[in-house]
C-alpha cells in the first residue's frame, strides 16, 4: 500500500470530504496551500487571529446548514475561545433542545518534543473530555488519522482533532479509497497475554517498542489504542484487562484528572475486571507541570519506552496482596 | 512619510540608540546561527528590521516604567536594557539563563527591569500590562506601562477590550502596534478592513497616531509626547509603527515565506540602522572610527554572552518540578 505521513493523511481526508461536500469550509489564521490551491479562497478561509471569533463563527455557520472546519493549530491557541467551546458549541444542541446540528470539526496539534516550552506544548484534551457534548479523537497512524477524520466531518457534532505534533511527519501505510473509522472502537495495535498497555498516540509507538524488547524475555504485551477519547470503547479496554489481569496506561499527558485517570476508573469500578486484576494499575505520564523548554528537561518530564518498559515491568511484579 | 526632526536629545543618547539597535541585530543574527546549528532550540523569532520601534519607545522610557512583549521579543529586551548573557544562557536553555532554561526565546522576562515577558500567545500580553498600567496608576509614581503587539494582535479581542478599559480609566498606558504587514503567512491586507490600526483609537476616543517605525528619531518623539500624556494623567495612546520584517517569521529553514519579492526588497532599502547612521554621519556625530568602536563593543559583549552562555550548565532533570507553585 502507498505510504503517507500522518499530516498528509489528514489533508487527503479533508480535500476528499470537501470534494464530497460543498457546505464544508475551513478556517485558519494561515491558509494550508494545498487546499487553498484546490477549493479557492471561499472555502479555505485565511482568518485574521482571532480564534474566539472562528470557533463561535463554525457554530453559527453550522446551525444554518453549513460544516465548518476551524483549525486552531495548536491546542493552545484555543484557550482563548474556552467561552465559545465550552459555554456555546457543547452546550447549544442540548440546551436548545436538539432543534439543529451543529457538525464542526475542529483541529488542534498536541503534545510535545518541539522544545517550543508551554505555551506551544500540552496535551489538555482531558480538559474537554470533562465537557458534555463534544466528541473527540486522537488518532496514532496515519491510517487512523484518515478514517476518524471523514468520520468526525460527517458527524453532526461538534467533533475536535487532536493531532500528534510527533507524529505529523511520520509516515504508514493509507488506502486510496474512501474508508472511516467508526468513533468509539479501539484498535489492539498489538495482541499479547501478559499486560495490557493503553497508550495515546506517539506513546502507542513508544509502547509498541517496548513490547518489542519485552517479548525477547518472553513478556507478551497487548497494546489498546483506543483512538477515539469521547466517545470511549470502554468495552475493549476492560476485555482486554480480564484476560491478561494488568494494566498500564501511557500518556503525554500529566496524570492529574487526566484520560489516564478515566481509564483506571473505568477499569476498576467494574466488578469483573476488577476481580481480574492481578497488580495495582500503573500510570505512565508526563510530569504535572507545564513543559518547559531546555531539552534536559522536557525529555525528563516526557515518558517514553524506557519508562513504558519500567511501568510494565512494575505491574508484572506486582500482586494484589502488597496493599495489604 | 516625511523625515522626523533630529530629537532634543544629546549626540551621545543618539549614538546609544545606534548602539541599541546594532545590539538587537547582532544579538539576533548569532541567535539565528546557533539555532540553524543546533544551540538554540524550539522556534526563534527575529525582530531584525524592526530594532527603531523598540529602541525609540523605550528611549522615551524610565527604568521604572514597564513593557510587556511578544513571541518576538529580543529586541524589546536588549531596548529595556536586558543582560545578554542571561538572555544568551536561556537560548541555550541553560540554568543561568533569565528563565532557568524553562522559557527559551520566546519567554524571555526580568521583572526587575520592567521587562513583563516576551509571550507565546498572539495578543496573550496585552491584558497583561494593562494590568500593569493600572498598578502604575494606583501606585501614583507617575510609572507607564507599555504594550508591544503585532498587527496580527490587533485582531484579537485582548486588544479591544484593553483599549476601552485604559481609555475609560485613563491607564498610563502605550499600545505599540508593530505592524510589518505580516502575520506569519497572511498579510494584513488578508484580515484588516482598514490599513491603518491607528484608525482604532477614535473608537475609543483616544489618540491613535501612524508613525514611521524604521525612523528611530519618529518613534521616539510620538512615543515622548504619548509618555507625557501618560504620566500626566491624560491616558493611553495607541502608536501604530509602519515597520518590516527583514526575515521569514521564525528562523527555520525552509519554511514558505509568500511575501511579494519586490515589497521585501523594497523595506530592505529603508533598513532602520542604515537610516540611523546616515542621520548621524550627516549631523556629524559619527565616522567611521566612531562606528567601528560601537560594533566592536557589541561584538566583545555578544563574545562573551556566548561564552557564558557555553560554560554554563543545563538544568538538572530534576529542577522540571520546580516553580511549579511559589513557596
Ligand atoms: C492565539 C494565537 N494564535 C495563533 C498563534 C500562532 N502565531 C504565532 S505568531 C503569529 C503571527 C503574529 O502576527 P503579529 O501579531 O502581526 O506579529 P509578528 O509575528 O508579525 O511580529 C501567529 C499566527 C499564536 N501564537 N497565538
Amino acid at each position: 500500500m502507498r505510504e503517507l505521513t500522518y499530516n498528509e493523511a489528514a489533508l487527503e481526508a479533508i480535500a476528499e470530504e470537501m470534494r464530497r461536500d460543498p457546505k464544508i469550509f475551513y478556517m485558519s489564521t494561515d491558509a494550508l496551500p494545498p487546499l487553498l490551491k484546490e477549493f479557492g479562497p471561499q472555502r479555505i478561509r485565511a482568518t485574521p487571529i482571532t480564534e474566539a471569533a472562528l470557533t463561535g463563527m463554525a457554530i453559527g455557520a453550522a446551525g444554518c446548514g453549513f460544516r465548518p472546519i476551524v483549525d486552531w493549530r495548536q491546542v493552545t491557541f484555543c484557550f482563548v475561545a474556552m467561552d465559545q467551546i465550552v459555554n456555546q458549541a457543547a452546550k447549544i444542541h442540548y440546551m436548545f433542545g436538539g432543534q439543529v446540528n451543529f457538525p464542526i470539526l475542529y483541529r488542534a496539534a498536541v503534545g510535545g518534543g518541539g522544545l517550543v516550552a508551554a505555551q506551544h506544548s500540552q496535551s489538555p484534551y482531558s480538559m474537554f473530555m470533562n465537557v458534555a457534548g463534544l466528541k473527540m479523537f486522537l488518532p496514532s497512524t496515519p491510517h487512523d488519522m484518515k478514517g476518524l477524520l471523514k468520520t468526525a466531518i460527517r458527524d453532526n457534532n461538534p467533533v475536535i482533532s487532536f493531532e500528534s505534533s510527533r507524529l505529523m511527519a511520520r509516515k504508514g501505510p493509507v488506502p486510496e479509497d474512501d474508508y472511516t473509522i467508526p468513533f468509539g472502537v479501539a484498535d489492539i495495535k498489538r495482541e499479547g497475554d501478559d499486560v495490557t498497555v493503553v497508550a495515546l498516540a506517539w506513546l502507542v509507538h513508544e509502547a509498541l517498542a517496548a513490547a518489542e524488547e519485552l517479548a525477547k524475555e518472553g513478556v507478551s504485551v497487548e497494546i489498546v489504542d483506543p483512538r477515539t477519547l469521547v466517545p470511549l470503547d470502554t468495552e475493549t479496554i476492560r476485555n482486554s484487562v480480564q484476560k491478561t489481569g494488568r494494566l498500564v496506561i501511557a500518556d503525554e499527558a500529566g496524570p492529574t484528572a487526566g484520560f489516564s485517570a478515566e481509564v483506571a476508573a473505568l477499569v476498576t469500578e467494574d466488578a469483573a475486571t476488577f476481580a481480574a486484576l492481578k497488580a495495582p494499575v500503573k500510570r505512565v505520564c508526563a510530569l504535572q507541570v507545564p513543559i518547559p523548554y531546555s531539552p534536559v528537561l522536557e525529555n525528563h518530564v516526557f515518558p517514553d519506552r524506557g519508562r513504558i518498559t519500567a511501568g510494565i515491568r512494575e505491574v508484572l511484579r506486582g500482586r494484589r496482596s502488597e496493599a495489604a | 512619510m516625511p523625515t522626523s526632526l533630529s530629537p532634543n536629545l544629546a549626540p551621545d543618547k543618539q549614538r546609544e540608540m545606534l548602539r541599541q539597535m546594532l545590539t538587537i541585530r547582532r544579538f539576533e543574527e548569532r541567535a539565528s546561527a546557533d539555532y540553524n546549528a543546533g544551540k538554540i532550540y524550539g522556534v526563534v523569532h527575529c525582530y531584525i528590521g524592526e530594532e527603531a520601534t523598540a529602541v525609540g519607545v523605550c528611549t522615551a522610557l524610565g527604568r521604572g516604567d514597564r513593557i510587556i512583549s511578544t513571541h518576538r521579543g529580543h529586541g524589546h529586551c536588549i531596548a529595556k536594557g536586558a543582560d545578554l548573557n542571561r538572555m544568551m544562557a536561556e537560548l541555550y536553555g541553560r540554568q543561568t539563563g533569565y528563565c532557568k532554561g524553562k522559557g527559551g526565546s520566546m519567554h524571555i522576562a526580568d521583572f526587575g527591569i520592567g521587562m513583563l515577558g516576551a509571550n507565546g500567545i498572539v495578543a496573550g500580553g496585552i491584558s497583561i500590562i494593562t494590568g500593569a498600567g493600572l498598578a502604575a496608576q494606583m501606585e501614583g509614581k507617575g510609572g507607564v506601562a507599555v504594550s508591544f503587539f503585532g498587527d496580527g494582535a490587533s485582531n484579537a479581542g485582548p486588544f479591544h477590550e484593553c483599549l476601552n478599559i485604559a481609555a475609560t480609566w485613563k491607564l498610563p498606558m502605550l499600545y505599540v502596534c508593530e505592524n510589518n504587514l505580516h502575520a506569519a503567512q497572511t498579510s494584513a491586507a488578508q484580515t484588516h478592513a482598514l490599513p491603518d490600526v491607528a484608525g482604532r483609537a477614535a473608537g475609543y476616543g483616544i489618540p491613535g497616531i501612524v508613525v514611521d517605525g524604521n525612523d528611530v528619531f519618529a518613534v521616539y518623539q510620538a512615543a515622548n509626547a504619548a509618555v507625557d500624556r501618560a504620566r500626566s494623567g491624560g491616558g493611553p495612546t495607541l502608536i501604530e509603527c509602519k515597520t518590516y520584517r527583514q526575515r521569514a517569521h521564525t528562523e527555520r529553514k525552509g519554511q514558505a515565506d509568500p511575501r511579494d519579492k519586490a515589497e521585501v526588497d523594497a523595506w530592505m532599502r529603508k533598513d532602520p540602522i542604515a537610516l540611523l547612521e546616515r542621520r548621524l554621519r550627516e549631523q556629524g556625530e559619527l565616522d567611521d572610527a566612531g562606528l567601528q568602536s560601537i560594533e566592536g563593543d557589541i561584538m566583545a559583549a555578544l563574545e562573551a554572552a556566548i561564552a557564558f552562555a557555553e560554560a554554563s550548565p543545563f538544568p538538572l532533570p530534576e529542577h522540571a518540578t520546580d516553580d511549579v507553585f511559589s513557596a
